[in-house]
């Protein structure tokens, strides 16, 4: 079975480049796959019967208890005749049916086949979630064929009408298959049709009644059942070939057969009959009843399809050896009569150009041969004899019969007989309006025109019709097939009476039920015009469709109102709503757990009692902070709070923490200013009013939650703090002093390494964000540039002071002495600061040294990586505000880019070098040698960490200097104000071509 | 336990002023409020370490407790250093912005305002569409469109001018 299945899988994955090859034909190559997967079914019919069924499993994922079982039993093999069968003839058919021309045929077939495929593993998988997941291919494939028309808004729409329903039951399904599953032990099937009777009394009671009521679900949106029938209907806009094989002969089925399935184990179960008798019966009359209306002769047989899956259902679902064995037989029945129906419906359409039984007239004058094997599945359909159809019928009113009136029946046996003799002669009725709709000579529609039909295309519906002869003629095979699956339903497994299917049971109340619907239905007919008439004064009653309908659009509209109500586009709201349940929930939580205050509580530590000092000055610093309206005040208010938490840490015994908040606080300013300098000096708060109010409730209310919830967070610690530890750790293990610098290296290492990433990441972006094209690292000389040319003031008045004050400067450009630092020269005149220079030349290559200090004294004393790195940051700082830009490419010149790759590399290198050495991800090794001057050297390989974090913040800190100080000064020179990024280089370059002209003038 | 109360106070103080800025619609208030957030948040930190202590120099006469906690310092150095490159990308963010748009800002989203004023009508679901009684119509000798047209009850589709049930 496996392989058949992987067999059709992928001749369907295969089948678009056959398509591309053979043209239309090609269908007829992808019906040799089913067909001689249902020679290779005949062939399995001993051991089907007599063996007790094939069975094949493979263990797929043993955690989900997942395993690829498949089991081919009676009732999997007569599905499978059906689905395989049918399946080849259909693609026949379709060979004929469509176009060379017509698009997306490859996809078609390949989906057809795929489906037929998706069917076959369904019908014998024996895993509950198996047989799952062949239901939502089916589902899927489904959505597909039905919108095989992209074009066509009626196509994708039934398309998707039909996915939604489908899938909504099937996730039902899904879940009372979970639920069986977990409640029996097992997914298995076969298992759990065999515990069924334990089951269903059993302490899981309760949750298999359930799971029996939700996988009916699934069976009911499949099989197109009332309330769900709806979606057949719709799914009339596939094309023909796809209504025979999925909505008449096989995946409707699909819902069938999991009644079938599961009816011989759980037909006592308690909601069982109510669902499969009450809704079964509804459908048969309403699709009975709005067959008669229909005008297009695809719809009448789609609502009669829908009738007879309610009918299907109520005799697989009764749970009797009689109504089983009737069932499987009308289920032959009905697949064999409805295809040939829908491929009749597919040629008219083909060949006249219509399906509107107001314009067909005389077809069958034009084609005899169509309306004899139309004659005959339609005439299977309306039960008459010695058809399949009257067979399979003859035996259900039998079993309904013996269920409905009999000694032990239940008081509604009556009704149901009652209501299948109604549901019948509605059948024979619509069966009747068919043949005359699509054959018969209207008077006043003058005859369709009708091309001649080739023998191939006919074939499919021929052999479907002669079937049905056969069947009707000789059911004793398909009896035989079909009984070993009633004996199932018997009580007692050695004394089966399950009747058999024939054409004559003598003089029964089934023939006089038989009779009945003859001449009713044929009544019926003949008074069609008042029938029709009687049907247009009954009033709108509940559409499904309109349901359907009403359904999504209520969905949508609340859908619009939600986004609308939450998705304001203000960040101000989200904001607002986010922080207030951040302070709403802990604070209720804290007010309700009501527990005293913790003890251990104290305004001054006794170790460090200028810590109140340092904290007022953090929060004037902060209160200032926000009420200032100077962009430059407010910043530099911020770093007041920074420079006071650099103290607070210092006063809390954290020098390393105060030596990195002290230089970075630095740095931020610097980029601050530069980032800033183009932007207007005030700072306007246009948030006034009430919300300003909302704004200081939510930060006060915000402020106070933390100090509460940090007071009784750490109050509630017990164990004893893991950082006892890191001392000796820090020196036995990492061989430092500096316990905070070894746990960053060492024993935190991958926590530091995902940083130095975040830090490379920003930096990138911090480029990206300015130079937008590129990250910029091409490196400017300062030769290439003409002297005094940079950031040369223009337009200014020479009569006025600063005239004066700038032809001063100018004077200057000429004197030809050493710079102080290499690209001093190319700065304006006016914008030289001599002593600015000098301190920087002076300072410069001290701080490089001392910040290379501090990254290799790290390991015992303050410093490490990052104050180093921030350290030779300044020093670069200092070097680009004293010489402008190309100061700083003279002073790095590697490129941003580079060092941050350098960097990563370097702490990347000491993570997994140790793995070659036999030792562990960042695992270091201390080295001890004697240097010449040094002495004795203790090297911790730790510290190569440490360089590379180094690197990394320098490489951050130049590319702030790069992007937020030297492109900016460009755009600045670019236009006189800020420039469009996008013109930028070509600006530049432009630039100094001009300035080149005129530098020397 | 040891809770220092006026670094907890300076923590709320800080969060409150940093929330305060944070829901300004100014961008450089925005991230004024940011960096107190961040401050405020070391500060939280820092506070879980208990009572000041030594420096974290090992040296062996030193007892662990008599350390201040390296663990909290060493999460803090981690913290002030990212703090420094989101506040580099917030300042280019901030100067982008003002040279696209001249704004320091935060903009109101209209497209989500508009969101909130379309009505839920979708061609694609709630369009009307005609009855097609044949798929081969256009090639051959169907049924016009008009005609067409005029065929009302169709499957999939609202309204239906006669009796459809159920």
């Amino acid at each position: 079975m496996i392989t058949v299945l992987a067999i059709t899988f992928v001749a369907a994955t295969v089948a678009p480049f056959i398509f591309s090859k053979l043209g239309r034909n090609a269908f007829y190559a992808l019906a040799a796959v089913p067909a001689s997967a249902f020679v290779w079914l005949l062939f399995q019919y001993s051991p089907v019967y007599s063996d007790g069924g094939i069975e094949e499993v493979i263990p797929w994922i043993p955690s989900l208890k997942l395993e690829l079982a498949f089991r081919m039993d009676p009732l999997a093999w007569v599905m499978s005749l059906l689905i395989l069968g049918v399946g080849s003839l259909v693609l026949v058919y379709c060979a004929r049916y469509f176009k060379n021309k017509d698009a997306g045929l490859g996809g078609f077939g390949a989906q057809l086949l795929a489906f037929a495929g998706a069917m076959f593993g369904l019908v014998t998988s024996d895993d509950l979630l198996m047989l799952f997941i062949f239901w939502e291919l089916t589902t899927i494939l489904s959505y597909l064929l039905i919108g095989y028309a992209r074009t066509r808004l009626a196509a994708r729409r039934s398309a998707l009408q039909a996915l939604m329903v489908t899938t909504a039951g099937g996730l039902a399904m899904l879940v009372g298959l979970i639920i069986m599953g977990q409640a029996a032990g097992t997914y298995r099937i076969s298992v759990i049709l065999d515990q069924a009777g334990t089951l269903m009394t059993g302490p899981m009671q309760g949750a298999v009644t359930a799971a029996v009521v939700l996988i009916l679900a699934g069976a009911v949106t499949k099989s197109a059942l009332v309330p769900f029938h709806f979606w057949l209907p719709g799914a009339m806009a596939a094309p023909t070939p796809v209504s025979a094989y999925l909505h008449a002969a096989a995946m409707v089925k699909a819902g069938i057969y999991i009644v079938a399935r599961l009816a011989p184990g759980f037909a006592e179960s308690e909601f069982w009959l109510p669902v499969v008798l009450g809704l079964g019966l509804a459908t048969m009359l309403v699709g009975g009843y709005r067959a008669l209306r229909q005008t297009d002769i695809k719809l009448i047989l789609a609502y009669g399809t829908v009738s007879q899956l309610g009918f299907l259902t109520m005799v697989v679902g009764l749970g009797t050896p009689e109504a089983a064995l009737a069932g499987l037989g009308l289920l032959l029945a009905h697949g064999l009569f409805k295809a040939a129906l829908f491929l009749v419906v597919g040629i008219i359409d083909h060949q006249s150009g219509t399906r509107d039984l107001r314009k067909l007239s005389g077809v069958f004058r034009s084609s005899r041969a169509l309306g004899v094997v139309a004659a005959i599945a339609a005439a299977s359909m309306a039960g008459i004899p010695p058809l399949a159809g009257y067979v399979a019928k003859e035996s259900v009113f039998e079993a309904f019969v013996h269920y409905g009136i009999g000694d032990d029946a239940p008081a509604w046996g009556v009704w149901l007989l009652v209501g299948l003799l109604i549901g019948s002669i509605l059948t024979f009725a619509y069966s009747a309006r068919f043949m005359w709709g699509a054959f018969a000579i209207k008077p006043g529609v003058e005859t369709t025109p009708f091309k001649p039909i080739k023998p191939a295309f006919l074939a499919a519906p021929a052999i479907l019709s002669l079937l049905t002869v056969a069947y009707g003629v000789w059911p004793a095979p398909v009896d035989t097939w079909v009984q070993p699956y009633a004996a199932l339903f018997a009580e007692n497994p050695d004394a089966v009476d399950a009747g058999h299917l024939a054409l004559w049971h003598g003089f029964t109340p089934a023939l006089a039920m038989t009779a009945i619907t003859f001449v009713a239905g044929a009544l019926m007919f003949y008074g069609r015009n008042v029938v029709s008439r009687l049907q247009s004064l009954v009033p709108d009653w509940v559409d499904g469709d309109r349901a359907y309908q009403n359904t999504i659009g209520a969905l949508d509209d609340i859908a619009v109102w939600v986004t609308g109500r939450t998705q304001r586009g203000s960040l101000y709201f989200y904001l607002a709503v986010i922080l207030t349940v951040a302070f709403v929930v802990p604070m209720t939580a804290l007010i309700t757990a009501n527990k005293p205050l913790p003890d251990g509580m104290y305004f001054i530590d006794p170790n460090s009692p200028l810590q109140i000092v340092a904290g007022l000055g953090i929060v004037v610093g902060a209160l200032a902070a926000v009420r200032a309206n100077k962009r430059f005040l407010a910043v530099l208010m911020v770093s007041v709070t920074g420079y006071g938490i650099a103290l607070m840490f210092a006063l809390q015994g954290a020098p390393d923490l105060a030596l990195t908040q002290m230089l970075v606080e630095t740095i931020v300013l610097v980029a601050f200013v530069l980032a800033m300098r183009s932007l207007p000096a005030e700072l306007r708060d246009r948030t006034g009013g009430r919300l300003r109010v909302i704004r200081v409730i939510i930060g006060a209310a915000f402020g106070v939650t933390m100090i509460f919830v940090a007071i009784y967070a750490m109050g509630a610690r017990v164990a004893t703090p893991v950082s006892l530890e890191f001392p000796r750790l820090a020196y036995e293990g990492g061989g430092g002093l500096n316990v905070v610098n070894v746990t960053l290296v060492d024993i935190r290492a991958w926590d530091t390494f995902g940083e130095i990433s975040v830090l490379a990441v920003a930096a990138t972006g911090v480029a990206s964000l300015i130079f937008v094209r590129s990250r910029g690292d091409r490196i400017k000389t300062s030769s290439a540039v003409p002297e005094g040319s940079v950031g040369r003031s223009t337009g200014v008045d020479r009569g006025s002071r600063d005239g004066a004050t700038l032809a001063v400067a100018r004077k200057f450009t000429d004197v030809t002495r050493d710079a102080w630092l290499v690209a001093g020269r190319t700065l304006a005149p006016e914008r030289r600061s001599i002593i600015f220079e000098v301190v920087t030349r002076l300072i410069f290559h001290s701080m490089i040294i001392f910040s290379i200090y501090l990254l290799l004294a790290g390991h015992n004393l303050p410093g490490g990586g990052f104050a180093g790195g921030l350290t030779a940051g300044l020093a670069l700082t200092i070097r680009y505000l004293a010489g402008g830009r190309f100061e700083l490419s003279e002073a790095a010149t590697i490129s941003a880019g580079t060092l941050l790759g350098t960097g990563l590399a370097t702490a990347a290198a000491s993570g997994f070098v140790p793995l070659f050495l036999g030792g562990q991800v960042f695992q270091s090794a201390i080295i001890e040698f004697w240097l010449p001057v040094f002495g004795d050297v203790k090297f911790v390989t730790s510290t190569i960490f440490d360089i590379g974090v180094y690197i990394v913040v320098v490489g951050l800190a130049l590319d702030v200097l790069r992007s937020l100080g030297a492109e900016i000064d460009e755009h600045f020179e670019g236009k006189g104000v800020p420039i469009a990024e996008e013109d930028a280089a070509d600006a530049a370059d432009s630039a100094a071509s001009a300035a080149s002209g005129r530098g020397t003038a | 336990m040891s809770i220092n109360l006026t670094l907890l106070i300076v923590m709320g103080v800080l969060y409150a002023c940093g929330i305060y800025l944070v829901l300004e619609r100014s961008l450089t208030r925005v991230l004024l409020g940011l960096m107190l957030l961040a401050n405020a948040t070391n500060i939280l930190i820092l506070s879980t370490g208990g009572y000041a202590g030594v420096a974290p120099f090992f040296t062996k006469e030193t007892s662990p407790e008599a350390y201040s906690d390296p663990l909290p310092q060493a999460l803090i150095l981690t913290s002030i250093v990212i703090s420094f490159a989101v506040t580099a990308f917030m300042l280019g963010m901030i100067y982008r912005t003002w040279v696209l748009a001249r704004q320091d800002e935060i903009q109101d989203d209209l497209e989500d305002r508009r969101v909130a004023e379309t009505p839920s009508f979708d061609a694609e679901d709630d369009a009307i569409v005609p009855l097609e009684t044949s798929e081969f119509a256009v090639t051959t000798t169907g049924p016009t469109d008009q005609e067409r047209a005029e065929a009302t009850e169709t499957p999939g589709s609202l309204p239906k001018k006669e009796g459809g049930s159920t």
